[in-house]
């Protein structure tokens, strides 16, 4: 191959922006990088709010588009010791606006906003979260009222809206999604994802697969030895099925004596003792044979009556959706090709060969599915046809889409019990492990009512008298009237809904053996012995974890939390709950 | 007054001098799983700001350290980079701007959370961990490290593994690790000699397999295979006399080129400029949130340790958020036969007939050795040995012979490489 020594012209690079998210851009692609440019970030801090301030940070620097700082409060002495983004000079100062100029230095490129005003203006108008693509509340709230109405007015609105909760060495966050919360894109390892329809070959492979292997007995060793593997699995698809009455091998233990019968095919008389293509071959029987199914998650989206019943109002996830569901049944149960090819040991050209035909079958059931698309957007009226690349998008993933339906926040208030509906049964049968994180999220469920029952308290206050009413807090507490944490979580109760009509509802949760109580009780002391303080590291860890839900929110890439994680730092472990 | 502080922030009461910050609320009371004999108090307060530590690494990782470790009470830090900051480092490593691209990662690190942080010193050295001495690492009282780089990771552990004397418990340092790719990641606590080390874990951090040669020379399919072509082949025969400079985008622009041409000819799809950078610069997606959380873990465990206000980590985290948020957390064994900490020779079943370059190349891909110029010695004589070059010149036709030539079945053999401070010890045994 004879190569010209030319001095190749200076290319037009990548820009500036692509050179400073190169990392991430190799996560989440332009695509993810743009939904993140245009999203506004609401962040509503309560208490030292460390955690929230954390997780900012986390997506100041990848780009999000724009955030408003929400927070009432001075800078304290306190804030200084844990607080990475004040400064001495910041101390007496609005914490809002003194936390949005460092934050601010950290990425020229986004918009940040201080409001130093009470979270309860945005309890109080439902209209003042409408703007917003997001909301970060750090709990516990002022009292329960301030975090119901907010979390109500976030669904309302379907606005993702995260409740985080951090102290001591426990930290805690509920995501709030909408009902319905498609994902397209969720990244599914590659290697699971292969499908290359061995059982269902189409003309145009067969045509290569006759070209190439038929007549393998006779190709030169070279040519035997690059024979990629697909084809070698059709050839000998083909060699059992004529012995066994036209079936594929079904079960593990035909597969096992197909590949035998593959290996057997291997050349053996070189120098290796063997050949990689049959090796190849080989090793990929068993995920390669597999009889058509679909994922339990794209399942239930077909089985979904916003799939089954389309509306001119429908979201395009919807009617993409009932597109390839149409394509399934028509389809006799396969899927639209997703197209792509494995590397495998193969000729340069027999591989692109092979590649274009996967390509080109990938196309034709694209187009197929379009085109009962654009006849359901007639049928039902729809003003805009959907993008063929997002058509395209979910066809390439359709086996790996995930629906998640969003759930609402629990609230704890002191006057009420907690309605836990079709949660109950199995959240009770959880805590009674008592190696389980869940006490984690009930000792933050008590924080809530406990703030909740001060609230009640400091209501009394008459605005003349705050020594008097501090002399008289602190009477309360000495006297046991507001107990410390840990003996008002002991009283506190969440009960179920009255399963049976005849009873009340019985307090909640119950522990049935001694060691679920103390694990509950030690998570409850551990908690208080942090007297509300953050510690900085598990709010920078919690905050790594909620800034990346909330990207995979944003950008609708990979699989966000559903719906409640805990941390514990003791430990150094997390757990997620459907709460 | 202890309770009432409990109200300070809702009722907005000034919060008792003595406890300034939120760590002093957890280190003057017990938990319920801190030790039974453990002090809470000044003296534990004193012992966690006069505790000496060691942060390797002040890319990604290390900035989030040095900032966790200075809101965590630490006093006395110091840190170690060899690294200048490049535009690409800034949608994470947040204590840099635009205006420090090109200085010293360790240098505007340390000076920024100094400034930052009331009260805290951290002293930067720029330069590689290698051209520190024992007396150096036997100062510190712990090393955190936030690298991307196998070979340091393996180049300190084996140095705190060899800096262990029974007799002095302070000469015991222990290792906390991170590290990161993507939305996963893992944080490992090592005490050396006492647990698993790095060296130990080496199988569970296997590299890529390499793509063989023949198939970029000859068979060509993916576009990172004409990628690697144009880095290994063309470059060789076209400029071998220039050092390939991965960060210099003339060099890198002629490897794109290269490379399309040849996928151009072969008919191959996909050959990007950031494609080119990301297989020639080997680059490992990288995020704030993510370091974030392996930072702060490591932390979290460095706090433990120095205060013993709660039981530590044993030994191992990782950390997947890809499919919402998935932690295994579990103790993982010390190996007998680990080259650093353990005693014996591993068992390696080898083909007698296998030449000795064979042999060597199989090292290299072995998951727990991933050697690149490896010396091997026999119990009797150097079978192979990269330096120096008359020796080189001298084993040389060695390589050609079988094994069975050099080695008697159930020989012992040493095998080292000068990126390790390492030898391993494999007993050679004949498959029939
Ligand atoms: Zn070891």
């Amino acid at each position: 191959m004879a190569e010209k020594a030319t001095t190749p012209p200076i290319l037009q690079g990548p820009t500036a922006k692509e050179k400073k998210y190169d990392r991430q851009l190799r996560l989440w692609a332009a695509s993810g990088q743009a939904a993140l440019e245009n999203a506004k970030v609401l962040f509503l801090n309560s208490n030292s709010g460390v955690v929230g301030v954390e997780t900012l940070k986390n997506l100041i620097l990848p780009g999000v588009g724009s955030f408003t700082i929400v927070d009432e409060t001075k800078v304290s002495e306190l804030d200084l010791g844990v607080n990475f983004f004040l400064e001495e000079s910041s101390l007496g100062r609005w914490r809002a606006e003194e936390t949005c100029k460092f934050l601010q230095e950290l990425n020229p490129e986004v918009k940040i906003n201080a409001l130093r005003e009470s979270i309860d203006a945005f309890a109080d108008d439902p209209n003042r979260l409408e703007q917003y693509s997001l909301v970060l509340l750090i709990g516990p709230t002022r009292n329960a009222r301030v975090l119901e109405r907010i979390c109500q007015h976030a669904d309302k609105s379907s606005i993702p809206l995260f409740y985080i909760h951090c102290q001591g060495f426990f930290s805690q966050f509920s995501l709030q999604l909408p009902a319905q919360f498609p994902i397209v894109d969720t990244h599914p390892d590659p290697a699971s994802t292969q499908d290359l329809r061995l059982l269902n070959p189409w003309p145009e492979l067969l045509e290569l697969l006759e070209k190439k292997t038929g007549n393998l007995g006779s190709l030169s060793d070279h040519d035997h030895g690059h024979v990629p593997y697909v084809l070698i699995l059709l050839h000998f698809l083909n060699v059992w099925k004529a012995s066994h009455d036209g079936q594929a091998p079904a079960n593990y233990s035909e597969k096992k004596q197909f590949k035998a019968l593959v290996e057997s095919g291997a050349r053996t008389n070189n120098s290796e003792g063997g050949e990689e293509n049959f090796d190849e071959a080989a090793a990929a029987v068993l995920k390669s044979l597999n009889t058509p199914s679909i994922s339990s998650g794209l399942r239930e989206v077909f089985e979904s009556d916003d799939c089954q019943n389309l509306k001119s109002t429908s979201a395009n996830f919807w009617v993409i959706a009932n597109g390839i569901q149409k394509f399934h049944t028509s389809h006799n149960g396969i899927l639209p090709l997703p197209g792509a090819l494995p590397d495998m040991k193969a000729q340069s050209s027999d591989y692109i060969q092979l590649q274009n035909i996967y390509k080109a079958k990938a196309r034709s059931d694209l187009a197929a599915v379009t085109q009962t698309i654009r006849s359901s957007e007639q049928e039902v009226g729809r003003k805009s046809s959907i993008e063929q690349a997002e058509i395209e998008a979910f066809c390439k993933g359709a086996q790996f889409v995930k629906l998640i339906h969003g759930r609402p926040i629990r609230v704890a208030k002191c006057s009420a019990e907690i309605d836990w509906s079709d949660r109950a049964k199995a959240l009770s049968q959880e805590i009674q492990d008592p190696d389980s994180l869940l006490p984690i999220y009930f000792a933050f469920l008590a924080l809530d009512r406990y703030q909740d029952d001060i609230d009640r308290i400091q209501k009394l206050r008459k605005p003349t008298d705050d020594q008097q009413f501090n002399d008289i807090m602190a009477g309360r507490v000495v006297s046991g009237a507001v107990p410390p944490l840990p003996t008002f979580a002991e009283s506190a109760h969440f009960s179920t809904p009255a399963v049976d009509p005849e009873h009340d509802p019985k307090p909640w949760p119950r522990f049935d053996i001694p060691e679920a109580r103390e694990t509950f009780d030690n998570v409850v002391k551990e908690l208080d012995r942090a007297d509300w303080g953050e510690l900085h590291n598990i709010a920078a860890l919690t905050g790594g974890m909620v800034a990346q839900e909330v990207i995979k929110v944003i950008t609708k890439q990979y699989v966000p939390v559903n719906n409640t994680c805990v941390l514990d730092g003791i430990a150094s472990k997390t757990a997620v709950f459907k709460i | 007054m202890v309770e009432i502080s409990a109200y300070s922030n809702t009722i907005g009461q000034e919060v008792d001098e003595l406890s300034r910050t939120y760590l002093d609320n957890l280190l003057n009371k017990p938990g319920p799983a801190s030790d039974p004999d453990w002090v809470p108090g000044p003296e534990t307060i004193g012992a966690l700001e006069s505790s000496k530590v060691l942060v390797i690494g002040a890319g990604g990782l290390g900035c989030e350290i040095l900032k966790n470790l200075a809101l965590s009470g630490f006093k006395d830090i110091h840190v170690i980079d060899m690294d200048t900051i490049d535009v690409s480092n800034l949608n994470r490593q947040f204590l840099f701007r635009e205006a420090d691209v090109g200085k010293f990662k360790a240098e505007v690190a340390a000076a920024f959370v100094e400034k930052r942080v009331k009260g805290v010193k951290i002293i930067p050295y720029n330069g590689k961990i290698q051209d520190k001495d024992e007396e150096y690492y036997m100062q510190f009282k712990m090393v955190i490290c936030g690298l991307d780089s196998i070979e340091a990771r393996r180049w300190i552990n084996a140095t705190l593994v060899d800096m262990v004397d029974m007799e002095d418990p302070e000469s015991l340092k222990p290792l906390i690790d991170g590290g990161t790719e993507g939305f996963k990641g893992q944080a490992r606590v090592i005490l050396p000699t006492m647990n698993s080390c790095i060296e130990c874990q080496l199988d569970m951090h296997a590299p890529r397999a390499a793509v063989p040669l023949c198939t970029l020379a000859t068979i060509p399919r993916q576009p990172s295979h004409c990628i690697e072509w144009a880095h290994i082949i063309a470059w060789e025969e076209h400029r071998k006399d220039e050092v390939l400079d991965t960060d210099d985008p003339e060099h890198i622009t002629w490897l794109y080129q290269k490379a399309l041409a040849r996928a151009q000819e072969f008919n191959i799809p996909g050959v990007t400029y950031s494609l080119t950078q990301g297989v020639v610069k080997n680059i490992i997606p990288a995020i704030a949130s993510t370091n974030a959380i392996i930072a702060a873990s490591c932390c979290n465990e460095a706090f433990k340790i120095a205060t013993s206000c709660n039981p530590f980590l044993q030994n191992y985290m990782m950390y997947s958020g890809d499919e919402g948020v998935y932690t295994y957390t579990f103790e993982t064994e010390r190996k007998e036969d680990c080259p650093v900490c353990g005693n014996l020779a591993r068992t390696l079943t080898v083909n007698p007939d296998m030449t000795l370059q064979d042999f060597i190349d199989s090292l290299g891909e072995r998951a727990e050795a991933q050697l690149k110029k490896p010396t091997l010695r026999s119990e009797e004589k150097s079978l192979y040995s990269q330096f120096p070059q008359s020796l080189r010149q001298q084993t040389a036709p060695n390589l050609t012979k079988k094994l069975s030539e050099l080695v008697v079945d159930g020989e012992e053999i040493g095998v080292s490489d000068p990126a390790f401070t390492i030898a391993f010890k494999y007993k050679l045994i004949f498959s029939s």
